[in-house]
């Protein structure tokens, strides 16, 4: 046999080259897909004008941190919102995976030759690209409602909370679709995760009302890590620091993260029991 | 001269079920390689291990002498696949195809653009790079899928069933490009198949059966190794009856 050709390996330059060709094809899908766009808008807005009008007279808040005065029912839930929105987005995105790798398309992005973790953590980030500005064109509407932060700098205070929890839903999703086997399966995965991740949550009633009627209940919303994507963007909002929130966000985003790279590693992944 | 493809003592299997068992061949440079088997004959299986979706139980691939689980990047950055279902994206035009791929092999815009070109002028659809993919027939799907796994240049093809659902003249238009780059450009061919009218006397053939590479030589030899009056029925013979 001859000699064997070294490898030289990838640049910088190239690692960025397929970051953004990742980006740039999540965005090309995206605004070709713009029915997903608009019910991303719709679904939020439904229930902020629809729900929050309805229950303000049923649901009053009382003054917590991070508000300090009264606040309207549509003011409090509108992190919860966003972060639903960052929650839809991430298990869209994971649908997209399983679809993708029923399809193939899944495949020949993982026979790049980059390393996988980079290839998913592209995949990731363009997720999370997308669902930001899902939420900020949510919040451009909910500006003319008055529903805004107290001071303009809310709107960019609150851009790397909403980094943070759309990485730790998208690491969620991801690591899901590398659990399920078909499409079929997914409408389960929608009702078991997005619904009680959404209602046992401090999304819609601060955990206080929770912990009134159910301290068990309370302990569930308290260990949910959406109830601490919400609180961190909520804090976030008002320019302050969550720390607990960001903590467990951290170490869910971890734990959720390095499950997915596990999952979708050929040695040891769950790819291997699917048959080929 | 070190192989293109070497696979040697590959054994896989899933839970209890044995998809392949201690398969042993090589793909030279510039070589035309049939892989030639039923459905459920363990070729899918290996097309996933040589491509890394996941690891082999046992057993070693070489791609140019890099071990595909040791030395994934290197391995393959020098082979181009086109897999048995469709990856294009219907929604995007043939050239954002074309760049999303060379995006994920570390090709810049401007270069990725020229090789698109190449690749649009290779499959004979130049005049149709701003259509969406969706307009392709299922045949100019499968080129632009060809010539696009060569936008990287790699000297290793490996080709899934490509001809599946395709008619005659698409079929046919699909091989003589595939055996014109062999011939030509020198391409190391891996070509997964389980109709045997694809198959010429000197192509590299071999038979996998029940996970198991049960002949491999050129289809001639095989043929008259089995004392057969054709290929298919060579295979019949060496498979022990099966059609």
């Amino acid at each position: 046999m001859s000699s064997v050709e070294t490898d030289p390996g990838f640049t910088l330059r190239q690692y960025a080259i397929c970051l953004s060709g990742v980006v740039g094809r999540e965005g090309l899908r995206f605004l070709h897909q713009r029915e997903r766009f608009v019910s991303a808008l719709v679904r939020p807005l439904v229930w902020l004008f629809i729900f929050a009008a309805g229950f303000r007279q049923v649901l009053g808040v009382s003054i917590i941190p991070p508000y300090e005065t009264y606040v309207l029912y549509e003011v409090y839930i509108t992190p919860g919102l966003m972060a639903m929105i960052q929650l839809f987005n991430g298990m869209q995105s994971s649908l997209s995976m399983v679809y993708d790798r029923e399809m193939g398309n899944m495949r020949s992005l993982l026979v790049s030759p980059f390393p996988r973790w980079f290839l998913l953590g592209s995949k990731l980030f363009a997720g999370v690209a997308v669902s930001i500005l899902q939420v900020y064109a949510y919040l451009a509407i909910a500006f003319f409602w008055e529903i805004e932060p107290p001071t303009r700098w809310g709107y960019l205070t609150v851009l790397p909370a909403l980094a943070l929890s759309g990485l730790m839903l998208g690491a969620l999703g991801m690591l899901l679709s590398s659990a399920i086997r078909q499409l079929e399966n997914f409408a389960g995965v929608m009702n078991f995760v997005i619904f009680p991740m959404f209602f046992a949550s401090s999304a819609l009633y601060p955990l206080w009302k929770v912990k009134e009627s159910s301290p068990w209940l309370y302990y569930f919303c308290e260990a949910n890590p959406f109830t601490h994507a919400v609180e961190l963007i909520r804090f976030a909002f008002h320019q302050q620091v969550a720390v607990e929130s960001l903590a467990a966000v951290a170490a869910y985003t971890t734990v959720f993260l390095v499950g997915a790279i596990i999952a979708y590693d050929p040695a040891r992944g769950m790819l291997t029991r699917k048959g080929g | 001269m070190t192989s293109a493809l070497a696979v040697s003592h590959l054994s896989h299997s899933y839970g209890p079920r044995k998809a392949l068992d201690d398969v042993s061949f090589t793909v030279a440079p510039g070589s035309f390689t049939v892989l030639l088997g039923l459905n459920g004959a363990g070729k899918s299986t290996l097309f996933s291990l040589v491509t890394r979706l996941y690891a082999a139980c046992e057993g070693r691939i070489d791609i140019f002498g890099h071990d595909v689980m040791r030395e994934p990047g290197a391995a393959l950055r020098r082979l181009g696949v086109v897999f048995q279902s469709r990856t294009l994206d219907l929604e995007l035009s043939l050239m954002q195809n074309l760049s999303y791929h060379a995006a994920l092999h570390g090709i810049g815009p401007l270069e990725a653009r020229r090789l698109g070109k190449q690749a649009l002028e290779r499959a004979g659809l130049e005049d149709r790079s701003g259509e969406k993919a969706r307009a392709l027939s299922g045949g100019q799907m499968r080129r632009l899928e060809i010539v696009r796994a060569l936008m990287h240049g790699p000297k290793l093809l490996l080709l899934d069933e490509p001809t599946v659902g395709l008619d005659i003249k698409a079929r046919a238009d699909l091989l003589a490009l595939v055996r014109r780059l062999v011939r030509e450009e020198g391409l190391g061919v891996l070509w997964t198949t389980h109709l045997i009218d694809e198959i010429e006397a000197e192509d590299h053939v071999v038979i996998l059966h029940q996970g198991k590479a049960l002949a491999d030589d050129t289809a001639a030899a095989i043929i008259a190794a089995q004392g057969a009056a054709d290929i298919g029925a060579a295979f019949g013979a060496v498979t022990g009856g099966a059609p």
